[in-house]
């Protein structure tokens, strides 16, 4: 089997010719790592590469499986991992100046998790600084750019998750969604991205941004893989005190019922709030195909309202930069990490080395978020914007309460637009934020949304996601209906979309 | 220390003559979980620093802290001792400050939901004028928080400002901390300061007898601040309220008598200040134990904004009423009720009690009873030698470097015979100075009585030819002249005789 065929093959196909011996953990991750010196150059994805530890868990998984012992399905299939969370022995940066050079002395639960399934790390992806942006932009290290179109965005933060996925990098990566990261790229670049319920994931080694918003979840190819790698990281942590303790619904076979396509007896609400007015016409197009696919395939479609979600944006820019700012503080060059000595001062006091270093080490979205965050904490102002945001935040679990009621699952458009030029939204922060409209209100509530491609927007050939939300704890409902969405896609496309992306090899930038 | 210079002062007397104390009292206690608040760390005293330490008591990126039910369940104990509502909900909320010592740079402790809230408890007084009288002292508060690590300034002013260099050990942060914070105690006048000292005390032994926190308050692991302003005097009969004046915290008071002196110097500064016009800085102020003054540290401690909001990462404490009620039936006996029955079981007089009692000594005593000494003999001991050296040394009877089980020990020589009452404190002498145990102590000063008949018969021998005139007195039956004799036996022993048995030598050698 040839290099490029494997690159192309899903997870879950990939595990079937590792089980049956066609492949091995080897071969994978090396075809993976050659992908990657090939294309990396022109996405930058990766912010750091691990081949020889990537081939040495490879040889592991493979010596496991000649002894006949796999440590789970995915055994021996790489993957890439978010640069924002903790991983033992590799630099973590977050995308900042601020952590460069930084190595965890301990993994993140869903990295252990990782690890004891056999999958093995093939580096860390670039992300926006601290997760903090809608395009990748916003990294430190340089943007990372969307296979479609290397002029453009893959999305954020996770842009380096998605594009590693999407160029073909790698079969599986991990995101995190604190208010679209992993949904948002997925619709840009083609692929899918799950954000499970709120303590669903662990999020112990999570560097957060927002704590009662960050979730951990799969970036992948099709809703399937999703549907694994999920299986694998999911589950109670006791490190977590936000985790919730039960077992995982069974989202593969989920998946697996999903791709018969049939939807009969499901029903589905399409949220009023979340189309039209501020939706590119192509993205408005391709969601209200998708939908009238999943009528003829039997599944019933009512119109919900959720007039709450109009206060989403406000609320959401509220609670993140608060809680974003607080945990911001610790890195202060006392410790680890970045340290700046102030020049021309003598005998500089640890103030003053704080006050330099985070000059130095922040970026500007990032202080611009560490100075809402404080100023909406500020005593005297704490009521009437963090406390006011936390009631919106109720309304939008309610306006959600009262959809699920009438609907299985809720859809929308994942994002309002494709994929936007780099540099085109640098300078106007909010049009930056509106990218996230429809994904925040998932965030607010602690519900679970998928992201799926839809096909290409017409007046630009870039891709459309798909959201589908499902209530808290149900996360296989996303599983079902997004697998059934894909196989009918799929046939009507006649493959996969990302078959239609342009080939990347020899690509320069 | 240069820069420390006293303020003017008005005589403690006069300034209560023109104003009112009011006094806030809040008290940090380190609970002796075997973990810490928020990690599986130990939280054991003394280890080598930054030892014991994690991801999350170090702050690192990503790490997440988790609730010790120990610690929560202390803290329901301390909040019901105190006659304190308990949550039914609570959350914890980050307490934002920058501070090279805090990991995180913030605090995870409790804000507007405390854990324990609504409670009272009642002090007696212990020495002085009104020794005897009860106060009341409101209970605002007492909430869970996490401690911060421990900084030294390396230099040689000691303080940050003007440090070389600065280390910081981490093995405290994370440590579990109650904080009990009381309402303005009001109207005790000039006993204010002795009320601040019996309300610490009495939480000592409060928090001694629930078995929370080893309450040392020269390790730390119970701080005082004592808050303090002055208002003008209303006169008696008056029923106009006069609000508070402007307050002072003077931070980190480590030892009972400090906090006694820290609240009578606050009052005669503050006051000098008020009868010259002037007013009183709200700030933290810093006391120093050899100088016995409070110097200026940070100023406008209520100006700084800490941006408090519930801890994200933790999910609300809410222990059911079922759970609260077997707590409560834990709850060891009032520290009142429980010294009315020792003072009974003891059989002490009401004035030896108080003795007892104003000097702190209930549960050495009771530890030394324990151990197996009788209740009048651990009680000489404990008030007269060991109460002393405490006085002197400033520090409190537990503080000393002699435990109960040692005392015991001793009293024991002297029941066997081994030890008369002059060699026995020569060997407490010798266990505070930390030469060891009591044998070890004898063994070593070869205190051990004399107790070769030869030996004695020959200084007895000696005694009475030495002193003829005596020796007639108590031929002639006139025993009670024995005692100069048994003194000059004594004498040539170095103290090392039964002195019972040395008189009963002497009147049968001369009868």
């Amino acid at each position: 089997m040839s290099a490029a065929d494997l690159l192309r093959r899903s997870a879950a196909e990939l595990a079937d010719a590792l089980a049956s011996g066609e492949t091995t953990s080897v071969e994978l991750t090396r075809a993976s790592l050659d992908r990657i010196a090939d294309v990396d150059g022109a996405v930058h994805a990766f912010l750091h590469v691990d081949a020889e530890g990537a081939l040495a868990q490879a040889a592991a998984s493979d010596a496991r499986r000649a002894a006949g012992a796999p440590a789970s399905a995915l055994d021996g299939v790489p993957i890439a991992v978010k640069d924002v969370l903790a991983t033992e022995g590799l630099p973590t940066t977050c995308g900042s100046r601020i952590l460069e050079g930084w190595v965890p002395p301990y993994d993140a639960t869903v990295v252990a998790r990782l690890r004891a399934a056999g999958l093995p790390i093939l580096g860390k992806t670039n992300m926006d600084e601290f997760a903090m942006g809608s395009s990748t932009e916003h990294s430190a290290y340089g943007p990372t750019h969307n296979p479609w179109d290397l002029d453009r965005i893959p999305g954020g933060s996770g842009g380096g998750s998605a594009a590693a996925v999407a160029s073909f990098e790698a079969p599986l990566a991990l995101g995190t969604d604190t208010g679209g990261s992993i949904r948002q790229p997925g619709a840009v670049t083609g692929t899918v991205g799950v954000k499970p319920t709120y303590g669903g994931v662990s999020r112990y080694g999570l560097v957060a941004m927002a704590n009662s918003l960050d979730q951990v979840g799969p970036v992948t190819r099709t809703v399937l893989d999703s549907a694994l790698l999920h299986e694998v990281i999911g589950g109670h942590d006791p490190l977590d005190s936000t985790s919730i303790d039960q077992p995982l619904p069974d989202l593969v076979a989920a998946a697996r019922l999903g791709a018969s396509g049939d939807m009969s007896g499901v029903r589905i609400g399409v949220i009023r709030e979340l189309g039209g007015e501020g939706y590119q016409a192509g993205v408005q197009q391709r969601f209200d195909e998708a939908v009238r696919l999943l009528v003829a395939a039997g599944a019933e479609v009512v119109e919900v309202s959720c007039p709450s979600f109009v206060h989403a944006l406000a609320a959401y820019y509220l609670i993140m930069p608060s809680e974003a700012s607080s945990n911001l503080a610790r890195f202060d060059a006392m410790r680890y990490g970045l340290r700046v000595i102030p020049e021309g001062v003598e005998n500089p006091s640890a103030e003053e080395v704080m006050r330099a270093t985070r000059d130095a080490g922040f970026g500007d979205e990032v202080k611009r978020r560490i100075i809402l965050g404080t100023y909406a904490l500020s005593s005297g102002y704490y009521d009437a914007y963090y406390g006011q945001a936390q009631k919106v935040r109720t309304l939008i679990s309610r306006d959600f309460e009262a959809a699920f009621a009438q609907a299985d699952v809720l859809v929308s458009p994942t994002a309002p637009t494709t994929a936007f030029r780099i540099g085109e939204k640098l300078d106007d922060p909010v049009a930056m934020y509106l990218n996230d409209i429809a994904t925040i209100p998932a965030n607010l509530a602690g519900v679970p949304g998928l992201s799926l491609p839809a096909g290409l927007a017409p007046e630009d050939g870039l891709p459309v996601g798909f959201q589908v939300l499902a209530p808290a704890l149900a996360d296989e409902r996303l599983y079902r209906v997004g697998a059934a969405l894909e196989s009918l896609l799929e046939k009507e496309w006649g493959g996969p979309l990302l078959d239609r992306a342009p080939a990347l090899e020899g690509a320069r930038r | 220390m240069s820069t420390q210079t006293a303020d003017t002062l008005l005589s403690f007397e006069e300034a209560l003559e023109r104003f009112d104390p009011a006094m806030g009292l809040e008290v940090h206690v380190e609970l002796n979980t075997v973990t810490k608040m928020f990690c599986g760390c130990s939280t054991e005293f003394g280890a080598e620093p930054n030892t014991q330490t994690c991801p999350t008591c170090l702050g690192l990126p990503g790490s997440l802290p988790v609730v010790n039910g120990k610690a929560v369940e202390s803290a329901i104990r301390i909040g019901l001792a105190l006659n304190c509502e308990i949550a039914e909900w609570c959350r914890f909320a980050r307490k934002n400050y920058f501070y090279p010592d805090m990991p995180k740079n913030f605090q995870t402790s409790q804000y507007d939901e405390p854990i324990a809230f609504d409670g009272w408890t009642e002090v007696t007084l212990l020495d002085g004028e009104g020794a005897g009288e009860t106060f009341r002292v409101e209970i605002e508060r007492a909430h869970m928080e996490e401690d911060t690590g421990k900084s030294l300034h390396v230099g040689t002013s000691g303080r940050i400002h003007g440090a070389d260099y600065s280390l910081v050990d981490y093995n405290r942060a994370g440590i579990p901390l109650i904080e009990i914070v009381t309402r303005p105690i009001t109207g005790a006048r000039e006993k204010a300061p002795a009320v601040a000292r019996a309300y610490v005390a009495h939480l000592r032994d409060l928090l001694l007898g629930l078995g929370v926190s080893d309450v040392r308050m020269e390790q730390g692991s119970l701080r005082c601040d004592v808050n303090l302003s002055l208002a003008p005097r209303v006169s008696a009969g008056s029923t106009t309220d006069v609000p508070l004046g402007t307050r002072t915290e003077t931070k980190n008071v480590n030892s009972l008598r400090s906090v006694e002196r820290a609240a009578r110097y606050e009052i005669s500064r503050q006051a000098a200040i008020l009868v010259e016009g002037g007013s009183v800085l709200q700030e933290t102020r810093h006391w120093h134990e050899d100088t016995g003054i409070t110097t200026s540290g940070r100023e406008k401690s209520d100006a700084e904004d800490y941006r408090y909001f519930p801890e994200p990462d933790l999910v609300p404490v809410a222990p059911s009423r079922a759970w609260v009620e077997e707590l409560r039936a834990t709850l060891p006996e009032p520290p009142r009720e429980h010294r009315a029955r020792l003072q009974a079981l003891w059989g002490f007089a009401d004035l030896e009690m108080r003795d007892v009692v104003a000097a702190g000594a209930i549960p050495v005593i009771e530890a030394t009873v324990a151990a197996g000494t009788t209740p009048q003999a651990a009680r000489k001991w404990w008030l007269s030698d060991l109460a002393r050296r405490a006085n002197e040394q400033g520090v409190d009877l537990s503080d000393l470097p002699i435990t109960p089980e040692q005392v015991a020990r001793v009293q024991a020589l002297v029941d066997e015979g081994a030890l008369n009452d002059k060699l026995a404190r020569q060997v407490i002498d010798g266990v505070v100075a930390g030469e060891g145990d009591p044998d070890a102590v004898v063994a070593a000063r070869g205190l051990a009585i004399v107790s070769d008949e030869g030996a004695l018969g020959d200084a007895v021998d000696r005694a009475i030819e030495a002193n003829p005139d005596v020796a007639a007195k108590i031929r002639d039956g006139k025993v009670a002249a024995a005692g100069a004799l048994i003194g000059v036996v004594m004498k040539d022993m170095r103290g090392q005789a039964d002195a019972g048995r040395v008189r009963e030598l002497i009147i049968e050698k001369l009868s």
